[in-house]
């Protein structure tokens, strides 16, 4: 083996350890901090009062999937399980962000929950589908501390996967009206009916939630617009995850970039980051007429408010302060939990599961249309899960008259007719 | 010799010292630089390390977890000591990870379909098959990366490095492709198999003692193969000079497609455990970055597998306490990779020092 054949190996061995530094630093997905990443939550002041000994804090841990200020749904859990710290006395909060595969090679959600159990957890919080299995391992392991699946359906008795496991319970929040709600404001926004979504992973709620978006948008493009509905074009593209991994997904900037560029006026962010602002920005900063709807985080408009049809956001923290209370009082059993909003103030952070925040790109006359919307939603007069529905490849989903069941919402195998983008 | 660089005889007698000296001193300039890092990001160097290694050894659970990691990371440092020492650097040995743990996956599939509701043979028979398979898969991978080598010319790092985003790629279309979950196509990888076909561990943690039996059995037969046959003999004099063994009458090719095979087959071997003993499942980083971390452990212990097992256990610590970073001192965890790369980055400059101007 000759010397300049050494040194390139040597070179090849330091260029190995940037590959390793790269593989550990934080994911290129990550927008530029605005929250302490992980730093573990003071529990909250106690009583002035100078006499009883200060008792042990009610510790609770929450295994996070992505970056904390992603500005989509890891944060807007971080915020609710700050909400609890707020409104609950002697209540500690503990967590570990960007846990998944790509971020942290060599870590399983169930062995964060090992730890957070060690340091004194009493009540565990995964917060992404992606955690079932480590949720169930962890509640079998652990029978005696409350585990708690968001968005999970393992503890739905009337459900298909219902695993009977005394200390696993399920919450999520009930988005699919604040999903048409979203597609109304894009539909009343689009002036060519052309809207595409930049979709994450395929599964059962992502199907759900596109397919009501779609719901909202025919809806208000045929009754608000008084346009014809095969003139609407809704077409969604699924990147593979909830965020960007290089290399593995399909880049959110690229498939946004190619919506605008493909004449879609308007564009639907599903997944946790904000490509579908900050590219949308950029094209009408090059001239074209394009808007964008956010989801998932309050702030969703900020990125570019001249151009924001609007956002729908979750919020957790009434329905973690409720099973945390009832952790503390002794009282909580394993349920499934599709918490709702309120109605009669959708944006109440004490009571509604999710918000929704207009943007200045929606208008005023169209406020006035989607108002109305949200009204029937609300008070029941507009009902979309309704037949006549039918699939994506032409089966029957509700015959006429048919309302969907939960189960038939909650599992839908298959997007509607009429919309483009794969089902499986 | 490169004229640019003084040889030792023409160096001032204040540089030629004993090779110790370049060697500790390296050392002690890395753990200097670390001790700065650690600074910079606003935690106490001492603290940092403390907590690491305490949140290693705190639970049987993390006790568990170091062990189960030591498994992988011994059987690829195994295998690397093979193809270090014939002079290669197997960048690839995370792709014959990756491709033993699809082939394992592929095995498991197959004598238990999903629709099955036990397995088509015996589990432990079944398991057995998943890890032979496993092993023959990162056979094929390193046996592919060494003829692009020997037979393409080929560098065998840009081949291994290729094959790893192959071997990527394959894992990543079959979860999202022909092995998703029903209904669901998620990075969070493969339905997991059913349990038993799971294997054994330590009590409720996660190690295994067929990962530790074969991690330990690898490195004792590395041990034994390098340090005491005429094919470990053979095989460094490849790695020293090529052509000088070939002159010599040592079959060069066959040496090194041999160091390819074992290490591929260790790395399979390690691919399989992360399937039936860590993950249970496919998942697309498969190998978790232990290949790489392979790499570093070999790299500081000189391609000498005697040194391997305490260094891996080192790593391996490291690895599993740096969940601790985050969830008690609000740090980063990547900053345990900062530690060891510094680590291993220091270890080779204090070598190579050494090697070139250190007093005989």
């Amino acid at each position: 083996m000759n010397r300049s054949n050494n040194r390139f190996k040597a070179l090849a061995a330091f260029t190995l350890l940037g590959v390793i530094a790269s593989a550990c630093a934080a994911p290129q997905s990550q927008p530029a901090p605005s929250e302490p990443t992980a730093a573990p939550q003071q529990p909250a002041p106690s009583e002035p009062t100078a006499a009883p000994p200060a008792a042990e804090p009610f510790i609770f841990g929450m295994v996070i999937v992505g970056p904390v200020n992603d500005k989509g749904w890891n944060e807007a859990h971080f915020k609710g399980a700050q909400y609890v710290v707020e409104k609950l006395p002697n209540v500690k909060f503990e967590y570990v962000d960007k846990v998944n595969p790509a971020d942290r090679p060599n870590v399983k959600g169930s062995q964060v929950a090992d730890e957070m159990i060690a340091k004194g957890a009493k009540l565990i919080i995964f917060n992404s589908d992606d955690f079932k299995d480590d949720a169930l391992e962890t509640a079998k392991k652990h029978p005696n501390i409350v585990v708690i699946h968001a968005s999970g359906d393992y503890a739905w008795k009337e459900g298909k996967n219902y695993k009977g496991q005394p200390n696993l319970g399920n919450l999520m929040s009930k988005m699919e009206p604040g999903w048409m709600i979203a597609g109304c404001a894009s539909a009343l926004g689009s002036e060519n009916g052309k809207i595409g979504t930049v979709g994450p992973l395929i599964n059962e709620e992502t199907r759900r939630y596109a397919s009501a978006a779609y719901l909202g948008a025919r809806y208000c493009w045929e009754n608000y617009k008084k346009r014809d509905p095969k003139e609407l074009q809704f077409k969604i593209t699924w990147i593979g995850f909830w965020f960007n991994i290089p290399g593995v997904t399909l880049d959110p900037t690229k498939v946004a970039d190619d919506f605008y560029n493909s004449d879609f006026d308007v564009v639907m962010s599903a997944i946790d980051t904000p490509e579908a602002a900050i590219q949308g920005k950029k094209a009408a900063e090059a001239g074209k007429a394009v808007k964008y709807h956010h989801y998932s985080y309050k702030g969703g408009c900020e990125p570019a408010p001249d151009i924001c049809l609007g956002v729908h956001y979750y919020n957790w923290g009434p329905g973690y302060l409720d099973i945390v209370k009832r952790v503390l009082d002794g009282t909580y059993t394993a349920t499934w939990t599709w918490a709702e909003p309120d109605w009669s103030d959708l944006n109440n952070p004490d009571t509604s599961a999710f918000g929704y925040l207009k943007g200045k790109a929606l208008g005023a006359e169209n406020e006035k249309f989607l108002d109305e919307f949200i009204k029937g939603l609300g008070d029941g007069s507009i009902v979309l899960w309704k037949g006549p529905l039918n699939f994506q490849d032409g089966s029957v989903f509700l015959k006429e008259g048919e309302v969907a069941t939960d189960q038939q919402i909650w599992y839908l195998p298959q997007l509607l007719e009429g919309m483009e983008g794969p089902s499986k | 010799m490169n004229s640019t660089i003084p040889s030792q005889t023409t160096l001032p007698w204040l540089w030629r010292l004993p090779a110790l000296v370049y060697r500790s001193g390296a050392l002690i300039i890395s753990l200097l630089l670390i001790g700065l890092i650690v600074l910079l990001s606003g935690a106490s160097p001492i603290e940092v390390i403390g907590r690491m290694l305490v949140g290693a050894v705190s639970t049987p659970d993390q006790i568990g977890r170091v062990v189960a990691t030591l498994s992988t990371l011994l059987l690829c440092a195994a295998g690397l000591v093979y193809t270090f020492n014939a002079g290669l650097y197997n960048l690839g040995v995370e792709g014959q990870v990756t491709f033993g743990a699809i082939a394992t996956t592929f095995v498991l599939r197959l004598l238990y379909p999903e629709e099955a509701t036990a397995s088509l043979l015996p589990p432990p028979l079944t398991i057995a098959l998943g890890i032979l398979a496993g092993a023959l898969g990162g056979v094929l991978w390193g046996l592919l990366a060494g003829a692009l080598h020997v037979y393409g010319r080929i560098s065998e790092i840009f081949a291994g490095l290729g094959l790893n985003f192959a071997a990527t790629g394959v894992a990543i279309y079959l979860i999202f492709g022909p092995w998703k979950r029903p209904g669901v196509a998620s990075l969070s990888g493969t339905q997991p198999f059913d349990e038993s076909l799971w294997l054994g561990t330590f009590g409720q943690t996660e190690a295994t003692p067929v990962g530790l039996g074969l991690g330990l059995l690898a490195l004792l037969i590395t041990i034994v193969v390098m340090r005491n046959t005429y094919f470990g003999l053979r095989l460094r004099a490849v790695g020293k000079n090529q052509y000088a063994a070939h002159v010599l009458g040592v079959p060069a090719r066959q040496q090194l497609l041999s160091a390819f095979f074992i290490c591929g087959l260790f790395a399979g071997l390690a691919g399989a455990i992360q399937v039936v003993g860590v993950f249970h499942r496919l998942i697309p980083n498969i190998s978790s970055n232990l290949g790489f971390l392979g790499l570093l452990v070999v790299m500081l212990v000189n391609f000498d597998p005697l040194w391997v097992l305490p260094v891996a256990l080192f790593f391996s610590a490291l690895n599993i306490g740096s969940l601790q970073l985050p969830l008690s001192l609000g740090l980063e965890s990547s900053l345990a990779g900062v530690i060891q790369g510094l680590l291993v980055l220091f270890a080779l400059l204090g070598r190579g020092l050494a090697q070139r101007y250190a007093a005989s």
